[in-house]
């Protein structure tokens, strides 16, 4: 089963590694990993999206909580937490494909951050779904690079 | 009624005078109450032990191999429930310290190491000595820092000493850089530390609820059986055990780590169980209808098979620390709680609903009957074997020193031998590495305990194999005039290994004999013996005898007791026996092995 964990830690060195640590020791993937301080800056948040055992992740979560640096963690189950990504693309464009790339970012409220003369930047969020999406259209185009955020969620 | 509190008693923190980092350090070790450290110098750690030396309040015990330190801080923190400390320098000393901060981890020990670091501008640079032991030790660390600002020193030294000692105990690891050690500063010593994960300095106690629910359960059982673990021992709730196991009349079989939790020579005491426990221990906890597990988890050991484990209870788990709980096993009440104060409370609430023990008798009469019919000792005494039995040293032994020894032990044959026919009635009695299984650990945990505990004997019941892998401490314990005392039971194989072999591989021997495998030795061959611990020891100024005779044993071992030194007994025994009883890895108790 896919999980989204949310870890709230104090942002110091090292606290990332713990974190992660405890899921790669036993043989956890993860899937997407997001770092960064919240508006206390002395703290951050991680959100580690992983599939696995639920039992075994359940384990995982229970070390988690120990951590001395570790101020509260959630699991979220489906549906709690409102979950979103970003994503840069960077896309093959020249003048006969831009507009209709252009109409898609439109449909799918993405944004064109940069352009030159064969590619675009284009900036999209949403859950996963609309993101998956966006990208299977944009595909056929040619995704040169593509840089994502991974999962970010907050409970509702 | 108390009167109102005046703000200034509210602790505050102290400004000390300017000093050097290093002097910090060993400032704040002396207002932690630490009185002795294990500590072995090298370029990163040297100013430390500069500072040190400018001290009189802390012994410094120099061992001969970080890891003998190390080890030494894990017995002296067994031995007395205090922290222990040792600490290296970078690199190699450090690296030498992580079998000790791994064992101390599993066997949940409070230590502190302190390693030396390379100057910060060297670091991630592979300078000399240099390693990232932040990042190696993460795994096997309750917590760990590494200092990057001097001032930052007195908060951390005592963060670390309370993350050590509280709730469940661990180690934690204080990497130091040269310059932080250098640098100057005035320190500012907290009186008190707060962290920001609420659970550090939480104590979580059960509530009346659930507690009332144990004893419901327990008026309701035929076969309850008590499952004590080192979390008694952690706790200091050996007595609160006592008075429980009393009031409820139900039967208590220890892990090893809770060997001295409960008398082993109380009328309720079935030892203690798993792979080499009691035959009767094992028989009850399988055959239990309520298995009341206090402060354990559940090891593979304990268990075998851990579906067929207790199949037939209902199974109550209190433990201190929540990620315990459904781990190995599925329960059926976890409770997460400080014990001693579980059992305290329940003690209370007996009293005041005056709880009757339920009717037990049937089960109580069988478990008397499993007692008579499967002691440890089922071939009633030694008499059989015309050499000295490893058991049979070990009962001399516990009989010379009336039980009121402390015992170490290397990992092993020995190991379970110490631990089945040595009678242990009080906790920190037992020392060894248990969850870890590290050998050579009983020597130098001896040396630390003897440290802790001066006036009480402390004997290492040691193998030839793991003896050897820290005999250099016989050179720590000479010049410090540390009488810790050695008894190897000198089979020339490494016994465990072999008994596996002998099991399950055959009798094939991979790498298992100690000596020349053209010319074993043992009783029958004196020629053979290799190598000659007698010499070793007096290479290293300590007084060892040999013995092989069984006539000679006792006297032998009363020698090696009165002798006013560090002292090794090298006790000749055939490698022909086996461990019994056994649980085979991954089995079940109907899979044990008696003959």
């Amino acid at each position: 089963m896919r999980h989204t964990i949310s870890v709230l830690v104090e942002n110091k060195f090292g606290v990332l590694a713990r974190v992660s640590g405890m899921f790669s020791g036993r043989g956890f993937n993860i899937d997407s990993l997001n770092v960064a301080p919240t508006h206390d800056p002395s703290l951050s948040r991680i959100t580690v999206v992983l599939k696995g055992d639920e039992s075994a992740l359940n384990l995982a979560v229970k070390q988690l909580v120990k951590l001395v640096n570790v101020v509260e963690v959630v699991d979220f189950k489906e549906g709690m937490a409102v979950v979103r990504e970003l994503v840069l693309l960077k896309v093959k464009a020249d003048t006969r494909t831009r507009s209709e790339i252009m109409q898609i970012c439109d449909i799918f409220r993405a944004k064109i951050v940069n352009v030159s003369t064969e590619s675009v930047i284009i900036e999209v969020t949403g859950d996963e779904g609309k993101v998956g999406a966006f990208i299977n259209l944009i595909e056929p185009f040619g995704i040169l690079e593509l840089a994502r955020t991974g999962q970010l969620a907050l409970k509702r | 009624m108390k009167s109102s509190t005046s703000p200034t008693s509210f602790p505050q923190p102290e400004i000390g005078r300017e000093m050097k980092g290093a002097d910090v350090v060993v400032e704040c070790l002396v207002r932690e109450g630490v009185d002795v450290i294990f500590a072995y110098p090298g370029g990163a750690s040297q100013e430390l032990h500069q500072a040190l030396a400018r001290s009189d309040k802390v012994r410094v015990i120099l061992p001969r191999h970080e890891q003998g330190g190390s080890f030494a801080a894990e017995g002296y923190a067994r031995a007395t429930g205090r922290v222990g400390v040792c600490m290296a320098t970078s690199g190699p000393g450090a690296t030498n310290l992580v079998s000790a901060i791994a064992d101390a981890y599993m066997d949940s020990t409070p230590m502190v190491a302190i390693t030396g670091q390379v100057f910060q501008k060297y670091i991630g640079k592979s300078a000399f000595q240099e390693t990232d032991f932040f990042g190696m030790t993460l795994p096997i660390v309750k917590h760990s820092y590494l200092v990057l600002n001097a001032a930052d020193l007195p908060r951390i030294m005592k963060e670390a000493f309370v993350i050590a000692r509280t709730g469940r105990p661990g180690p934690v690891v204080i990497d130091i850089p040269k310059d932080v050690q250098q640098a100057k500063v005035t320190p500012v010593f907290p009186a008190t530390v707060e962290f920001a994960n609420p659970t550090i300095l939480h104590t979580p106690r059960a509530t009346d609820e659930q507690l009332n629910q144990v004893l419901a359960l327990i008026a309701e059982a035929k076969r309850p059986v008590i499952y004590a673990g080192g979390g008694i021992i952690s706790a200091e709730a050996h007595k609160e055990l006592t008075a429980f196991a009393e009031k409820t009349n139900i039967p208590v079989a220890t892990t090893l780590m809770g060997v001295g939790a409960f008398p082993e020579t109380h009328a309720l005491s079935m030892q203690w169980f798993g792979m080499h426990g009691t035959a009767y221990g094992n028989w009850a906890v399988d055959q239990s209808d309520l298995l009341l597990c206090l402060g354990a988890r559940f090891d593979d050991r304990i268990t075998g098979e851990v579906s067929k484990f207790a199949a037939g209870a209902k199974i109550v788990h209190l433990d201190i620390d929540a990620s315990e709980h459904n781990k190995n096993k599925r329960v059926h009440l976890p409770i997460q709680s400080e014990v001693k104060h579980a059992l305290g409370r329940m003690i209370e609430l007996i009293s005041a609903a005056r709880f009757s023990p339920p009717d037990t008798q049937a089960w109580h009469d069988q478990i008397a009957t499993w007692k008579r019919d499967q002691p440890f000792d089922s071939s009633a005494g030694f008499g059989h074997s015309p050499h000295i039995l490893p058991q049979e040293a070990v009962s001399t032994l516990y009989e010379l020193t009336k039980g009121d020894a402390i015992i170490t032990t290397g990992v092993g044959q020995h190991q379970m031998w110490a631990a089945q026919f040595y009678r242990f009635d009080e906790p920190r009695r037992y020392i060894s590495s248990l969850g870890l299984g590290a050998m050579g650990y009983g020597y130098p945990a001896a040396m630390g305990a003897k440290v802790a505990c001066p006036d009480k004997q402390v004997i290492d019941i040691d193998g030839d194999g793991s003896f050897v892998m820290n005999i250099q401490e016989l050179a720590t314990c000479h010049i410090e005039k540390i009488a810790a005392k050695a008894m190897i039971l000198n089979n020339q194989h490494l016994g465990m290994v072999v008994q596996w072999e002998d099991r399950f591989y055959g009798s094939i021997r991979g790498n298992t004999i100690l000596g020349d495998a053209t010319n074993v030795g043992g009783p029958d061959n004196l020629g053979g013996l290799y190598p000659d611990f007698v010499k070793i020891a007096e290479g290293f100024g300590v007084k060892g005898r040999r013995v092989h005779k069984k006539s000679e044993l006792k006297e032998a071992i009363q020698e090696m007791l009165d002798h006013d030194g560090p002292y090794v007994l090298d006790v000749i025994v055939p490698y022909t026996e086996h461990v019994l009883p056994m649980i085979p890895a991954g089995k079940t108790v109907k899979d044990m092995i008696l003959k």
